[in-house]
């Protein structure tokens, strides 16, 4: 009798014991061994990212040439004043425009430079005197009699930072200086809307947070027209021969690259970098055939046909596989003798001037005609040296537009001055540069909070260190970025955006977060109770039993006590 | 003569007079026409999964749509093709360094200058996850990348052998619906497409687009859930089927497309109605914003590119002085 009751108590403290090892030590054991490793992240602050409230600042200093102000309105000057701008894009994304104008009269040395002959002189000799900080801009006003401007224009824009507006006469505009202002203001707006960032353009930046289904077709050409943003492009030069029979082309494309083209992307070196490389390709022919134009004795090609012409020849350019950068691709195609001379006609079949055209977000191309060059009785093949500075203002002109660096027209009255030897004007490079910080903050915002919503729903993808590490530093850039553009430091809110666009793509594109982990949950249940059912029958069972045994007891001592 | 002499002075525009006159400063040449779609370069993911010899015609299907592809101005930058095994250069062909798509042996779909971007044990779920999600290494070279923008049309291609709500890759591994759904919001959340047209060639295929939740897809399959895609015909001499019937009919069609035709995307729900298939082909719209009536055949099997006329250039003959 008493060894049946120590076994049955054996018995008994065995079953708890393996439920205590199998509760206490393997569901913990367990769980930890089949959890996913997840870095933290920093989820609060990426979620105040996803509501983006942008504040852009512009300095503008206002100088008041003589003969503007009259003595009681330049009692009034010095003055600073700030505007504010407020636009609301969508529910998560509002910006705020500032314009922090100071305003001044003259200095005499400034008065001389105004003197100058020509607008442009003028221009030139301002800038000696100071030189404005990226992202600034100074107007001098100058009054009617100033012969700088022509008759029907009212505002210069130079080829740095600076402006000349004319305004009427003292007695004319107003007394006061406010009243004076009022009358300026309307010009000044279109000035800065020029000359630094307009609500058009920096709202078409912010297309990768906002779907903004744009106005006219214009600005839908325009937003598709340019790359988007990227911390480096690919330029390659490509001169297509297909007759080497006829012609043998010389061009001096390390050279010309190196005067026309180079200064340009030097200047652009804050916003991206670029390589460029070249190459000729002999046989290479347009995969259409260009029409006679007996009025012209020259050969057509129509404005429709030519988008047929890219695709058979892209399959034989090369890229360089090295990197993933975009190409921009820019042909010169010199016509075969049989075929020349070969002009592009427009819509209107009127002839192209430049004799080129372009594809948005892919290059250019040029026909350059050489026939005349030669006589009938040439001897072939003929050596061409091509004229470099034509063929360059032309992939200039086009390397412009793919970039985004072009804009809309400029309002009436306004003349702009040519872009000088860089090819690209200061004021330019600015507006530029503020858009690509917006474009660059709101694709960084829109990865890593996509990022964030993606490792939040999908619970078994693993989280490793360096993307938590990654995830940081690139809010901690954009959390930068935006601080500087409301600051006003536009290099530096470009360097940040720029920094924080690389390491968000680099967390969302890691290789390690690809996830082939779906199981339905069926799937899991037919894993896991084959494995668990075994082991958990016999202790629950056991356990059930000291349990009505246990309670048995009870109920007998509960009798006997009774 | 005159006319002559003056277009060749008046070549260069000077940027130095851009005060707004009646020359335009950006010309659009009917920019609307251009640019209705909406998207500057296409792309296309071609992907066989079978292997084995007597899997010939999922090889035979994706190289007739790689072909057209090709024919209609994708360039092989642009096409990831991943063949999950050789059957040009298999033993058992008795005509080797060809496919073929018909017994008659007319089009031989393999061609001279075919570039298979994956190949063989390369083409398993987790890489075509990775082409579409861009999750690539670093090493990985840029044929082997989908280097899409947001302005990219992408046609996918995939056909095998599959399931209700699977396909199957290399007769080892699968892809669920869910995974590919996932896959595309993802491509979404970054932008990587501008509209995505999804094809797939395989029993019950229309369960493949069932979980699909991203917007601007569109989706057809080539048979309904519960119903098997057949295979169109053997060849007695190679031994094998070489295609599929949704294939065939569907080569037959885009073999008419040339890049400048106006065919519609309704047409293109009409290929192999079900007395040609045997199945019925299934096709989705709903996440797609335009009407398929005006999405062209060749918006996403052709390339044809958008052009601008180039109005302005500078003024380049004085480059030390150029500013006046």
């Amino acid at each position: 009798m008493a060894t049946t009751e120590v076994e049955r108590r054996r018995g008994q403290l065995a079953a708890l014991a393996i439920a205590a090892v199998v509760i206490i030590v393997g569901v913990p054991l367990w769980w930890r061994t089949t959890e996913t490793y997840r870095a933290w992240l920093p989820v609060s602050q990426i979620n105040e990212l996803a509501k983006l409230q942008l504040q852009l600042s512009a300095d503008v200093e206002v100088v008041f040439a003589r003969g503007t102000l009259t003595p009681e309105q330049q009692k009034k000057v010095p003055l600073t004043q700030t505007q504010d701008e407020e636009h609301r894009v969508d529910e998560d994304t509002a910006l705020r425009y500032r314009y922090e104008t100071r305003y001044r009269t003259a200095t005499i040395m400034e008065e001389d430079a105004l003197n100058q002959p020509t607008a442009a002189e003028a221009d030139l000799s301002l800038h000696t005197l100071s030189e404005s900080p990226c992202g600034s801009l100074v107007v001098y006003v100058i009054p009617e009699s100033s012969s700088l401007l022509r008759q029907d224009v009212d505002v210069y824009i130079g080829q740095r930072r600076t402006a000349l507006l004319r305004i009427g006469s003292p007695m004319r505009v107003g007394r006061t200086l406010e009243q004076l202002l009022a009358h300026m203001e309307p010009r000044m707006k279109q000035v800065l809307q020029v000359m630094s960032f307009s609500n058009t353009d920096i709202t078409a930046a912010l297309s990768d947070r906002v779907r903004v289904s744009p106005g006219n077709k214009g600005s839908i050409a325009d937003s598709m027209r340019a790359f988007k943003s990227s911390p480096g492009y690919e330029i390659t030069f490509s001169l297509l021969n297909p007759d080497p029979k006829s012609h043998r082309l010389h061009w001096d494309i390390e050279g010309a690259v190196q005067t026309y083209i180079q200064p340009l992307l030097t200047k652009l070196a804050p916003v991206a970098n670029f390589s460029i490389d070249s190459q000729t390709l002999y046989y290479a022919v347009l995969g259409v055939n260009p029409r006679f134009d007996s009025s012209r004795s020259a050969y057509t090609l129509n404005a429709d046909s030519l988008a047929h012409v890219i695709n058979p020849v892209e399959a034989r350019l090369g890229s360089n596989a090295a990197s993933s950068n975009p190409v921009l691709n820019f042909l010169l195609y010199v016509p075969d003798a049989h075929h020349s001379p070969l002009y592009i006609n427009d819509r209107k079949k009127q002839e192209v001037p430049s004799n080129a055209f372009h594809s948005p977000r892919w290059g250019g191309i040029m026909v350059y005609n050489v026939n005349a060059f030669y006589g009938l009785d040439a001897v072939f093949p003929v050596d061409i040296n091509i004229n470099m500075a034509k063929v360059m203002g032309v992939f200039l002109a086009q390397l412009r537009l793919l970039l985004g660096v072009q804009s809309s027209t400029p309002p009436p009255g306004f003349q702009v001055a040519a872009c000088g030897s860089a090819g690209l004007a200061d004021w330019e490079l600015d507006r530029l540069m503020w858009s690509r910080s917006v474009e660059n903050v709101a694709t960084a915002t829109t990865t890593i909070t996509s990022l964030a919503q993606l490792l939040d729903q999908i619970g078994n993808i693993v989280i490793n260190d360096n993307i938590a590490q990654q995830v940081s530093s690139a809010v901690t850039s954009l959390q930068l970025a935006v601080a500087e553009l409301e600051a006003g430091n536009l290099g530096f809110a470009l360097q940040y955006s720029k920094e924080a666009i690389l390491a968000s793509e680099r967390a969302f594109f890691d290789p390690s977060l690809l996830h082939l982990l779906y199981f339905p949950d069926d799937q899991k249940f037919a894993i896991y109770i084959p494995l668990f059912l075994p082991m958990c029958v016999p202790i629950l069972l056991s356990l059930l039993k000291i349990v009505s045994e246990a309670r048995q007891k009870r109920r007998e001592k509960q009798a006997k006590k009774d | 003569m005159l006319a002559l002499c003056a277009s060749q002075l008046t070549a260069i525009l000077d940027m130095n007079l851009l005060a707004f006159s009646s020359r335009n400063y950006i010309k659009h040449d009917n920019a609307g026409q251009f640019f209705s779609s909406g998207h500057t370069n296409n792309w296309a993911v071609l992907v066989c999964t079978s292997r084995f010899w007597f899997n010939y015609r999922h090889v035979a299907n994706t190289l007739s749509v790689y072909r057209s592809v090709k024919r209609l101005g994708i360039p092989d930058s642009h096409i990831v093709l991943m063949l999950a095994d050789d059957m040009a250069c298999n033993h058992r062909n008795p005509k080797p360094a060809t496919v073929f798509s018909h017994k008659n042996m007319e089009l031989n779909v393999y061609g001279d200058d075919v570039e298979v971007d994956y190949r063989g044990y390369e083409v398993t779920v987790e890489n075509f996850l990775r082409v579409l999600t861009g999750r690539l290494p670093p090493s990985t070279p840029r044929s082997k990348r989908l280097l899409s923008d947001d302005r990219s049309n992408i046609l996918i291609y995939l056909t095998g052998h599959g399931g209700n709500g699977f396909l199957k890759f290399q007769d080892s591994e699968e892809i669920s619906n869910v995974e590919l759904a996932d896959a595309f919001e993802q491509m979404w959340q970054k932008r990587r497409y501008n509209e995505l047209l999804f094809i797939i060639d395989t029993c019950q295929g229309a369960s493949m687009y069932e979980r699909f939740y991203s917007p601007n897809l569109m989706a057809l399959a080539s048979s309904q859930v519960g119903e098997d895609s057949l295979s169109h015909q053997p060849d007695l001499a190679i031994g094998v089927h070489l295609m599929d019937r949704y294939t065939f009919y569907l080569l037959e069609f885009l073999e008419d497309i040339h890049p400048a035709s106006k065919t519609n995307m309704n047409d293109l729900f009409k290929v192999c109605p079900k007395s040609q298939c045997v199945s019925t082909p299934g096709h989705r719209t709903d996440l797609f914003l335009r009407d398929p009536g005006s999405v062209l055949i060749t918006d996403f099997f052709g390339s044809v590119r958008k052009v601008e006329i180039t109005m302005e250039t500078i003024n380049l003959t004085d480059p030390i002085n150029s500013f006046r």
